[in-house]
């Protein structure tokens, strides 16, 4: 047999396996034969377990009865097929599904030396959470870094990234929204040219082999098994991965056994604080911003009655005031609202005096584009709900909250919010205003967090 | 507490009169998501049941839509289709739940339509036999169930008269011409259907053209007269 053949058994396998190492894949997500498959070193498993009599998905761990269904098959002849509804979207896995996974075991990455291609420098502050990684990726475990919102997360992770693939280490960076992956791979890749690196969320192109270094939304990893030694969990107390239980599963099994978990929040929830601050959960605290000045702090402003005054249509004054002062700046402005609703009777009479404003909400088509005009500035004031509040960063923004006392408008969801504004070096001073009929207990709290990190990052 | 067969979103349906005369036909979805599908009602294309409210006027002719009068007008079409009906607009929400439906295989979703379809059978299609639109073995495998089949099965008796001949290829990548041509005879009917009323039951009706080839399938295979419901339209 050819040495170079590349239809040789063990070519082929050897193929295989690399497609399959560290996942976990639908028999229809293979591209390979069922011989192929038979002969390799891939361990196959059904797709639904029946444990004690209740239903498990072997993919996403959902085991929550009321989101299995069942279906006359054609495929296996049962009368009744039982599917996980919780992972559907990822393509069904049911009870005649088969599973294929390959132990990573045997599995090795290529070692970079000084594979950082990356010109710039850390802040003190960054330096010191660089400083931590550094230590982690040694030691293993867990680390919570707790940096404000503009603190340049990106970059603090470089170092720590160079020295994992020093080590043939396979790193991946999780995050819960699709957004947020398209902005990072493309930075990951420039500073690490010679590394490869995969941008994976529902569509994405990348999904065949994917490399040394993922950037993933969250729901990705279901389809990974024992694969990272480094996971970097970004955003981990937003939505919805605090919030599901699946999900934070999903993170455990896609990372191997001894592996590090780095958790990246402006805004830690409870849990999660009272973890760090009783010293079980390793943490870095990066209260300033990478420019070194102070997050801007939120003003309140009382607007009597506000709801009220939608309802007939008018605009409350103290909004009416913001919206004028704001049309004589040069500056752009956000301007957040508690509902879909809300926004949809709001808007006209917002555009009676400010004709180039435009709203945006979670559901809205054209997101993408609308978001993308607010950024080049063809859009002076985009009114939105609370989806925004992460990750967008626009100079020479204001930034306000009608109706802050409203649930929705939870303690994080607001330091997020004032998070927005004075991220540039070359405007640092963007002013945060709440409006409010009466104030809440998470307005209160997210004014103290935000003084008390300017106090410490001052020291 | 129920959840919402598509958001799975825990949720009660509020009490209203509707609800206690049972005029609110059940769907198994939330508010929310309930709002999302538009029922069609009112003024209505009578061949194909499109609703005349969203398309331009110039496009009608008295109470047909220009498409069904050019059906109409080819002597191999004429009279072949009684009539279409379809529940709700394929407005980008139902071209979601269908996707998921079909693509997906999240076979569950079929119970959000069982009860509009009944109702619709029981007040415009009285003593017609159903008959689902089959697919390709292939493509039946690979989907692991008809989502046709399962929406007629929540309806009443299924008669599993017609088979495809070929594989489905895809409407979309052929031109009006080459839909309309009758040459290669996608369907074929396995089952005596004489002096039968028939309804065929369908996802999407978009061109027409699929429910009038299997329609000309069962007229000659010796049916009476051939409607169809579809899901969508």
């Amino acid at each position: 047999m050819n040495f170079f053949d590349e239809t040789s058994p063990d070519r082929i396998n050897e193929t295989l396996m690399r497609f399959l190492y560290g996942r976990i894949l639908l028999r229809e997500e293979l591209p390979f034969s069922d011989e192929e498959l038979r002969d390799s070193a891939a361990v196959r498993s059904a797709g639904v377990l029946r444990v004690n009599g209740r239903f498990v998905c072997n993919r996403c761990e959902n085991n929550e009865q009321q989101l299995f269904a069942s279906f006359s098959c054609f495929r296996c002849k049962r009368e009744s097929c039982h599917y996980c509804r919780h992972c559907i979207m990822m393509g069904r896995v049911s009870e005649c599904s088969e599973l294929f996974e390959a132990s990573s075991e045997h599995e090795t990455w290529p070692v970079h030396n000084s594979s950082l291609s990356w010109e710039g420098t850390l802040s003190p502050w960054q330096a010191k959470g660089s400083e931590a990684i550094l230590d982690a990726i040694d030691k293993k475990g867990e680390l919570l870094i707790w940096a404000v919102c503009g603190a340049g997360k990106t970059e603090i992770l470089f170092r720590g990234i160079e020295k994992a693939l020093t080590l043939g280490e396979r790193i991946c960076i999780a995050t819960p929204r699709t957004d947020v992956v398209l902005e990072l791979a493309p930075r990951i890749k420039d500073v690490f040219p010679e590394v490869k690196v995969s941008a994976l969320y529902g569509g994405s192109e990348e999904k065949d082999c994917p490399g040394q270094i993922i950037i993933s939304t969250t729901h990705q990893l279901y389809r990974f098994k024992q694969a990272f030694n480094t996971v970097i969990v970004d955003e981990v107390d937003a939505f919805p991965y605090s919030y599901e239980q699946t999900l934070q599963n999903a993170v455990k099994k896609a990372a191997r056994t001894n592996a590090l978990f780095i958790y990246l929040t402006a805004t830690p929830d409870k849990k999660l604080k009272k973890r760090a601050e009783t010293g079980k959960l390793q943490h870095v605290k990066i209260p300033r911003r990478f420019h070194g000045r102070p997050l801007p702090v939120p003003k309140f402003k009382s607007s009597w009655n506000w709801h009220k005054e939608l309802k007939k249509g008018k605009l409350p004054k103290p909004i009416l005031n913001w919206l004028r002062t704001l049309q004589e700046t040069d500056r752009s402005g956000f301007l957040f609202i508690p509902s879909i609703k809300l926004l949809e009777t709001f808007l006209p009479s917002i555009q009676n005096i400010f004709p180039s404003a435009e709203s945006v909400h979670s559901e809205d088509p054209n997101r993408k584009e609308k978001v993308l005009r607010f950024r080049n500035k063809e859009i002076k004031l985009l009114v939105t709900t609370t989806i925004l509040e992460r990750g967008v960063t626009v100079p020479k923004l204001d930034v306000a909250v009608l109706g802050a006392e409203e649930d929705i408008f939870t303690e994080s969801a607001l330091v997020q919010i004032a998070g927005r504004a004075g991220r540039k070096a070359d405007d640092t001073n963007g002013s945060v205003t709440f409006f409010h009929h009466v104030k809440s207990e998470a307005m209160n709290r997210a004014v103290r967090q935000i003084n008390l990190m300017n106090k410490e990052g001052g020291k | 507490m129920s959840r919402c067969l598509y958001c799975f979103t825990p949720y009660a349906f509020p009490l209203s009169w509707e609800s206690l005369f049972n005029l609110h036909t059940d769907n198994g979805l939330c508010e929310e998501c309930s709002e999302k599908l538009e029922e069609i009602n009112g003024d209505i294309c009578e061949m194909c049941g499109r609703p005349f409210s969203l398309f331009p006027e110039q496009y009608r002719q008295e109470n047909t839509c220009n498409d069904c009068v050019r059906w109409e007008s080819d002597i191999v079409w004429t009279g072949i289709l009684a009539g279409n009906r379809s529940l709700y607009v394929y407005n980008p929400f139902m071209q979601e739940m269908l996707s998921k439906y079909k693509y997906r295989g999240d076979a569950e979703l079929a119970k959000v339509f069982y009860n509009t379809a009944r109702k619709m059978y029981k007040k415009e299609f009285q003593k017609h036999i159903l008959v689902p639109i089959p697919l390709s073995e292939e493509r039946h495998l690979e989907r692991g169930f008809n989502q046709s089949l399962l929406i007629a099965e929540g309806m009443g008796p299924v008669h599993n008269v017609l088979i495809r001949t070929s594989h489905e290829q895809k409407q979309s990548k052929k031109n009006r011409a080459e839909r309309m041509n009758m040459e290669n005879k996608p369907f074929e009917a396995v089952e005596d259907v004489s002096g039968k009323k028939v309804l065929l039951i369908d996802d999407v009706y978009t061109t027409g053209s699929t429910i009038r080839q299997a329609a000309k399938t069962l007229r000659d295979a010796g049916a009476s007269s051939v409607s169809s419901l579809t899901l969508a339209r």
